[in-house]
């Protein structure tokens, strides 16, 4: 069925899927939504926008029965509906997928797929291998995805584990499938296989309701946007009566100038040069030079061997083979410690697993880094670290409560800030920053982008890691492209276009630009 | 809704859980055994719990960084066994006898540290390792019988001094000390970091494998400090002394606050954890409890405190706070 033709349908009997009327949850200290009503009718891709702490998370949250609401009411298919829990929720046909996927990796495709509710047989003590193979092919194939049921999570892409939730959600015959981010942690190219997916799933009649910061994928996918800020609605209304700096003026509650603020920067002497790197299977060889006061963009796919240059140079891989001259001094690095004792800094990928101390307060967070020297006889100084966490929270505007907050509870973007502020503590000559805006609100990710900006003009430099081409675009002054575990390119920023750069990572163009250091 | 209030009373609850059941276990067995807030009685139990509280501390630094030490009942009983025998076989005098024995203990620690560190070893199955080692140790240095005839220098620090029961002093002491470098110095402050997130503490710039083997070694001290204890209070070093030990630290460490996934955990938590545990026996004792079913009561307790902190632990967290 046509779109078009979908939503004559739809206008003609008006009936939505859902429908939240009034919804209201506060949390000690902070009212995280406030009487939101919002619908969305079958067979439409709803977009839902907003910085982070805007309240999507807990309105959606409250929709797949995690959170339950203060009041409201909650209407599927016209029917009042309670969703006390995540599991009523998924009997009700709501499923949510979540940036972080709940798979389990030492099990198969078709085991996550029927998880809690295998077919059985022999009086129903025994699982009928089978026939949950066989039925859960049946949805691989509805969906058009090409791995085996029997593969280990483990051996899966995130791309790919990401589309075993989404067959789940399809095996459980959900009417309503909430994605939280879910191109986060992808590249461009499986991105488009995902948003192929949820189109198809759109024609089906699913209805889909979808989080996220990128506006280009917003524009591209949905029919419909509704915008939070504050934890109220501010604003439904269809895509193609919006433009960018619409929904962002309504995100944010006022105009941003510039989306990626562009820093002049002055090039100065060589910070690092690097020969022949090599390590494991997903990096083969990179050459590459980087200077103080730059910031260099690392483009390429997911896999392509961009995070593990960052590993080797941080000492967190082995480097197997390979010159790092850092200043010009020929080193070996063979730990994080060794790395940073030579002015090297990484700010990871994974900011919960490898960033934070999710449990432990703002302050040990941000200030881990300084212990050893704020300290004396091996006993810490409070006050100069209290001083100085204070100072760089005014720095880096990071909104928390008091240095004792627990981290884990803070928005992404001000997470980010925390493991940044570790950083500046330490203040490396080289800053690798591994996808430092993912999952990060719009004003926050202006905020980094300057302070990258600032460092490279005190004479950092700077190697940043992204998936988003228009951040790379925006922020760097030279570009370098992986494919397959090789260095493939370099541009310079007038030189570089989206589909200069996406060509060199997908193999089109090949070695353009290399060795052409000035 | 309504329910702020309640909700930060929860909160309240969880922060001082221990004292919290520390009265909960106090109050009826002062209602209901007139001899139990008797001075007298207090200062048995003091000094009882004293010496275990030792080796609790130990064990909740082992707790914090994720890990668990299962050699703690073993090294206790082979540091006492050690210096009761350099002190009278040897002739080494006791407190030659003590440094040395003690320094066995760090040893052990070090080892430990090092299959842990180094090696990668699962803590559990190190320590498991060694418990079976180190008391066979015990075992064969003492052919499986007593070492007796200590002085009085050993023994006085089990005796009473002011009126009160040294042990208490040394426990005060350890606790300070310990206090200290859990939690004003540098590498306590690691120890707390490599709890929360080894692999990020790591790519900070620390590294986990030193953090761990001074971990180890503290915890073997401190299980020898209470192995001496033990062995002074008794007048004797007995090969099975410490037997069932590292339950005891383990139970003490959880009950107050100590977190079995690592990352938290107090040195006061660890000795009102122990103080819970003595208090409970004693009480148990004095209300006539056969001591087959007050293993079971001890137990039991344990399971509900777990349970307490775990739920009390996830209401908080879903409620956002």
């Amino acid at each position: 069925m046509s779109r078009t033709l979908l939503f004559i349908k739809i206008m003609a009997d008006q009936t939505y899927r859902l429908e939240l009327k009034n919804i209201t949850k506060s949390f000690p200290g902070v009212l995280a939504v406030q009487d939101v009503t919002l619908s969305a009718y079958p067979g439409e891709i709803l977009a839902l926008a907003g910085e982070n702490g805007a309240g999507k998370s807990t309105l959606m949250n409250i929709l797949s029965g995690a959170f339950t609401a203060d009041t409201g009411m909650i209407l599927l298919d016209g029917q009042e509906v309670k969703i006390p829990s995540p599991r009523r929720a998924q009997e009700l046909g709501i499923a949510m997928i979540h940036q972080e996927l709940a798979l389990i990796p030492q099990m198969t495709v078709a085991q996550n797929i029927f998880l809690g509710r295998e077919p059985l047989f022999a009086a129903g003590t025994l699982v009928n291998t089978k026939m949950m193979q066989a039925e859960a092919q049946s949805v691989l194939n509805q969906l058009g995805l090409d791995f085996s049921v029997t593969a280990l999570i483990s051996d899966l892409s995130i791309a790919q584990r990401q589309m075993v939730e989404i067959a789940k959600s399809i095996s459980i015959k959900s009417r309503v499938i909430i994605l939280d981010e879910p191109t986060s942690a992808l590249s461009e190219r499986e991105s488009a296989k995902l948003f192929d997916l949820m189109r198809s799933l759109r024609e089906q009649g699913v209805t889909l309701i979808y989080i996220s910061h990128r506006m280009e994928e917003i524009f591209n996918l949905s029919d419909r946007v509704a915008v939070m800020r504050d934890g109220q609605l501010v604003g439904v209304a269809a895509t193609k009566e919006l433009n960018v700096n619409s929904v962002v003026q309504m995100m944010v509650g006022r105009e941003l100038k510039e989306f990626f603020p562009k820093a002049e920067t002055q090039r100065g002497e060589v910070a690092l040069e690097v020969h022949n790197l090599r390590s494991g299977s997903h990096l083969k060889d990179a050459t590459f030079t980087l200077y103080k006061g730059e910031i260099v963009g690392l483009a390429g796919l997911v896999g392509s061997g961009r995070t593990e240059i960052a590993r080797v140079l941080f000492g967190a891989d082995p480097n197997e083979g390979g010159e790092i001259r850092v200043a010009g001094k020929l080193v070996k690095i063979h730990s994080p410690q060794e790395a940073i004792r030579l002015g090297i800094g990484l700010v990871t990928e994974d900011r919960k697993a490898q960033g934070l101390f999710l449990g432990q307060s703002v302050r040990s967070n941000a200030s881990v880094s300084l212990f050893e020297r704020l300290s004396r006889f091996g006993f810490l100084l409070y006050e100069k670290i209290d001083q100085w966490v204070r100072g760089a929270i005014q720095q880096l505007n990071i909104r928390a409560a008091n240095l004792e907050q627990r981290v884990g509870n803070l928005s992404g973007g001000n997470q980010q800030k925390v493991v940044i502020a570790r950083w500046l503590a330490v203040n490396p000559q080289i800053l690798i920053l591994d996808e430092p805006t993912r999952g990060i609100d719009v004003s926050s990710k202006a905020e980094i982008h300057n302070l990258m900006g600032e460092l490279a003009a005190k004479g950092m430099a700077i190697l940043m890691i992204s998936s988003e081409l228009p951040e790379i675009l925006g922020v760097s002054d030279r570009i370098l492209v992986m494919r397959e575990g090789r260095l493939m390119a370099e541009f310079s920023r007038a030189d570089a276009t989206q589909d200069r750069i996406m060509q060199a990572a997908t193999g089109q163009l090949q070695n353009a630009g290399l060795n052409v250091h000035e | 809704m309504n329910n702020k209030f309640l909700l930060r009373f929860l909160g309240l609850v969880r922060a001082n859980s221990g004292l919290v059941i520390l009265f909960l276990v106090a109050l009826p067995l002062s209602l209901l055994s007139a001899d139990f807030l008797s001075g007298n009685n207090l200062l048995t139990v003091a000094l009882q719990t004293s010496m275990i509280a030792i080796a609790a501390i130990g064990m909740t630094f082992a707790l914090i960084t994720g890990g668990v030490d299962l050699s703690v009942g073993s090294v206790a009983a082979l540091t006492g066994v050690l210096a009761a025998g350099l002190a009278t076989r040897n002739g080494l005098g006791t407190y030659p006898a003590i440094f040395i024995s003690l320094f066995a203990a760090a040893l052990i620690g070090a080892l430990n540290g090092a299959m842990i560190a180094w090696g990668r070893i699962p803590p559990f199955v190190a320590t498991l390792a060694s418990m079976a080692a180190v008391r066979g140790l015990t075992l064969v240095y003492t052919q499986g019988k007593p070492i007796s005839g200590l002085d009085e220098q050993f023994t006085f620090w089990a005796t009473d001094a002011a009126g009160i029961p040294v042990p208490l002093f040394v426990l005060l002491f350890v606790a300070i000390i310990t206090y200290i470098i859990l939690h004003r110095s540098v590498f306590g402050s690691y120890i707390f970091a490599i709890g929360g997130g080894e692999e990020t503490a790591r790519l900070a710039g620390i590294s986990p494998a030193k953090i761990k083997f001074g971990v180890y070694i503290i915890s073997a001290l401190a299980a020898g400090l209470t192995g001496l204890l033990l062995t002074a209070r008794l007048w004797s070093a007995q090969p099975n002394s410490g037997t069932g030990l590292e339950l005891d630290a383990i139970a003490s460490s959880v009950l107050g606050g100590a977190s079995l996934m690592g990352g938290a955990g107090s040195v006061t938590g660890a000795i009102i954890g122990t103080f819970i545990i003595g208090i409970l026996a004693n009480g148990l004792n004095l209300l006539e409890v056969p001591s087959y079913n007050q293993q079971v009561i001890k137990g039991l307790v344990f399971i509900v405190a777990v349970i307490l902190d775990y739920v009390l632990k996830r209401r908080l967290k879903n409620n956002g706070s």
